[in-house]
């Protein structure tokens, strides 16, 4: 068997190493390359798929107004909620860090459940307290003598609720990353800067966000991508009304591809995603690299 | 425990004896429970830390790492809001001081650990403070460094001539540098003295052995009167006569064991006057070019002596060595204090 020629070809270790990954270069392959391949050649087809149009799904989608108003209402709600998600989860990590360590687990813990729970399963139980007669929130509201709300049937507060549920669910991830890049900046560096007379706040801003800039960046951009195709909140609440008005990439994808059984239109709508994050992502990345070049 | 303006004070001790946690309250990271602290004639216990008017370098430089040379150690004085010419020309003039004009525009990772060193030292140097404290600056450095560095910071002392209070758990700093040195034990200051008077006059047991490389020996002797006066016995055959002026401070020791504290330099082959004279078989011998030190064994207790080099002196072997009586310290192994 040893000196088998097979045997020593396969013992090379760049051959060992493309082995060992060769499961999830498969899974790769046929979870994301094939069908990313394949809706790019489903979007150049007519709707019955039997003619090839080219980029005639593009240009009919750039002539709908309905379709710039889900790109508008993608960007506002990403960038919205990634920025609350991130100040809150900022905010909510030097709250815990100032906790003196004993007492830290059971806030962390706590904390941490409306991101572990399934999103669509928290979502549901949002959608219950967004029921504008019978539920929680607007019992409260009338109990402190204020108007009741139509969260979900009225366009301002429907792009509202789903923020905020949006925030809800995704803060917490903010709060454990920033937790973690708090906890592993070196004490003393905060020592030598209160001696060299910085206050909370100048040690916030020379210490603090210099540090944690990579992961801050790191973080927006995963949790950009992720809010961009959110899917789950939207479908849920709102299913996309009241009148399209709350549509996101994703959901609108549905409605058009699935629901309307025109699946190469659909992934027309969903591929428009992908430009945009990866020069997001492209920027990001290179910013974090040239940093972490330097520190 | 006072410190004079313009003194280099040295804490040293074991490691978890307190005292870097002593320097951490001058500096104000750390709060005082009971006590007071003055900086000239002020009370400082409750001041912050920026307005003390200290700097200080840490063990680990905690320089800013995502800021230059420049930055750091100009990040004090922007922060009081000095004008850019002022920080410029003080910072330049540090650099000079230290040799390090032209890592100005590096960053921390670009350094070497005695740069880095170096920028720390100049951080603290720029602000031109009332008081300098050093946390064991030097022990992340190498051994060659160290001696370099401990030279430089005497070296800049002695340019500057700022009050300075340095913890460090290596006695060779503390005896080469400092005007005075305070030697700390779980928490408590057992002497506080010059170089000299902390080596050569101990004021404890364990600061006799806190004190000195290869530290002191301890055999225990028993104090008995005779005719003549005190006789201090180590063993049946090795006893010495108590000199007249110590006499009277063992009197009360008469028929007590007592521990003899000698060092190793005070062991040799060549014979002094009012030297104890000992046969000694050498368990280990270590030479080490310059000088030879040979182990025996007196009491049970293992002894240290140091005797020139000499090719013939081998494991086994018994030579005579002399103990030199001028440098015996007893030590009442009661109350650990040096008679």
């Amino acid at each position: 068997m040893k000196n088998n020629a097979l045997y020593i070809w396969l013992r090379q270790k760049p051959r060992i190493a493309f082995f060992m990954c060769l499961p999830l270069i498969l899974m790769v392959l046929c979870l994301i390359i094939y069908p990313f391949i394949y809706s790019i050649f489903l979007s150049m087809l007519n709707k019955a798929e039997t003619k090839f149009v080219g980029i005639g799904n593009y240009l009919f989608l750039f002539k709908r107004e309905t379709f710039w108003l889900v790109v508008q209402q993608s960007i506002f709600f990403a960038l919205v909620a990634v920025f609350f998600k991130a100040l809150i989860g900022f905010i909510a990590a030097h709250s815990i860090n100032a906790i003196p360590s004993k007492g830290q687990r059971k806030w962390r813990g706590m904390l941490l459940i409306p991101w572990v729970i399934p999103p669509a399963l928290s979502t549901l139980g949002w959608w219950w307290l967004f029921e504008p007669t019978y539920s929680a929130l607007n019992w409260f509201l009338k109990e402190i003598s204020l108007p009741a709300i139509p969260w979900l049937s009225e366009t301002f507060w429907a792009r509202f609720s789903i923020i905020l549920v949006n925030i809800w669910v995704g803060a917490p991830f903010f709060l454990i990353m920033y937790l973690a890049a708090l906890k592993s900046i070196p004490e003393d560096l905060y020592e030598a800067a209160s001696i060299d007379g910085a206050n909370y706040r100048q040690k916030l801003y020379y210490i603090t966000l210099p540090m944690m800039k990579n992961i801050i960046s790191i973080t927006i951009l995963f949790s950009i991508i992720v809010t961009f195709a959110n899917f789950d909140i939207v479908r849920v609440l709102t299913r996309g009304g009241p009148i399209d008005t709350t549509h996101l990439f994703a959901t609108y994808a549905f409605r058009v591809g699935i629901e309307s059984g025109d699946i190469p239109l659909g992934a027309s709508v969903s591929l428009f995603m992908f430009p945009i994050l990866a020069i997001l992502a492209f920027i990001i990345l290179r910013s974090v690299r040239k940093r972490a070049l330097e520190v | 425990m006072s410190i004079k303006d313009k003194e280099f004070v040295i804490l040293v001790g074991p490691s978890g004896c307190g005292k870097s946690t002593v320097l951490r309250m001058i500096a104000g990271l750390e709060d005082i429970t009971k006590g007071e602290i003055f900086i000239e004639d002020n009370k400082v216990n409750d001041i912050p830390p920026k307005d003390r008017d200290i700097a200080m370098v840490f063990q680990s430089y905690a320089l800013y790492p995502h800021m230059t040379v420049f930055e750091n150690m100009s990040f004090g004085l922007r922060l009081r809001k000095f004008s850019k010419e002022n920080i410029k020309d003080r910072v330049q003039e540090a650099a000079k001081v230290l040799g390090i004009s032209e890592l100005l525009d590096r960053r921390p990772k670009q350094l070497s650990g005695g740069q880095r060193q170096r920028v720390a030292m100049g951080r603290a140097i720029v602000r031109n403070p009332k008081v300098f404290l050093f946390d064991e600056p030097l022990s992340n450095l190498d051994a060659k460094m160290r001696g370099q560095m401990r030279i430089e910071i005497k070296r800049v002392h002695q340019h500057l001539n700022t009050t300075t209070i340095y913890v460090t758990h290596d006695q060779v700093e503390a005896m080469t540098l400092a005007d005075r040195v305070v030697v700390m034990k779980n928490g408590k200051i057992e002497q506080i003295g010059s170089p000299d008077e902390i080596y050569n006059k101990p004021a404890t047991g364990f600061v006799a052995g806190f004190i000195g490389s290869p530290s002191m020996n301890f055999i225990s002797c028993k104090i008995e009167k005779s005719s003549q006066g005190f006789l201090a016995k180590i063993t049946d055959d090795i006893f010495f006569a108590i000199k007249q002026d110590k006499s009277k401070m063992l009197s009360k020791y008469a028929n007590k064991t007592l521990l003899l504290g000698i060092r190793p330099e005070h062991i040799s082959e060549n014979k002094q006057n009012g030297a104890l004279k000992i046969e000694a078989k050498l368990d280990i011998v270590e030479p080490l070019g310059m000088e030879t030190m040979v182990y025996f064994s007196i009491n049970n207790s293992q002894i240290c002596g140091k005797v020139s080099p000499d090719n013939t002196i081998k494991n086994g072997k018994v030579i005579t060595l002399y103990l030199d009586s001028l440098n015996f310290h007893f030590i009442d192994p009661k109350t650990d204090i040096v008679l």
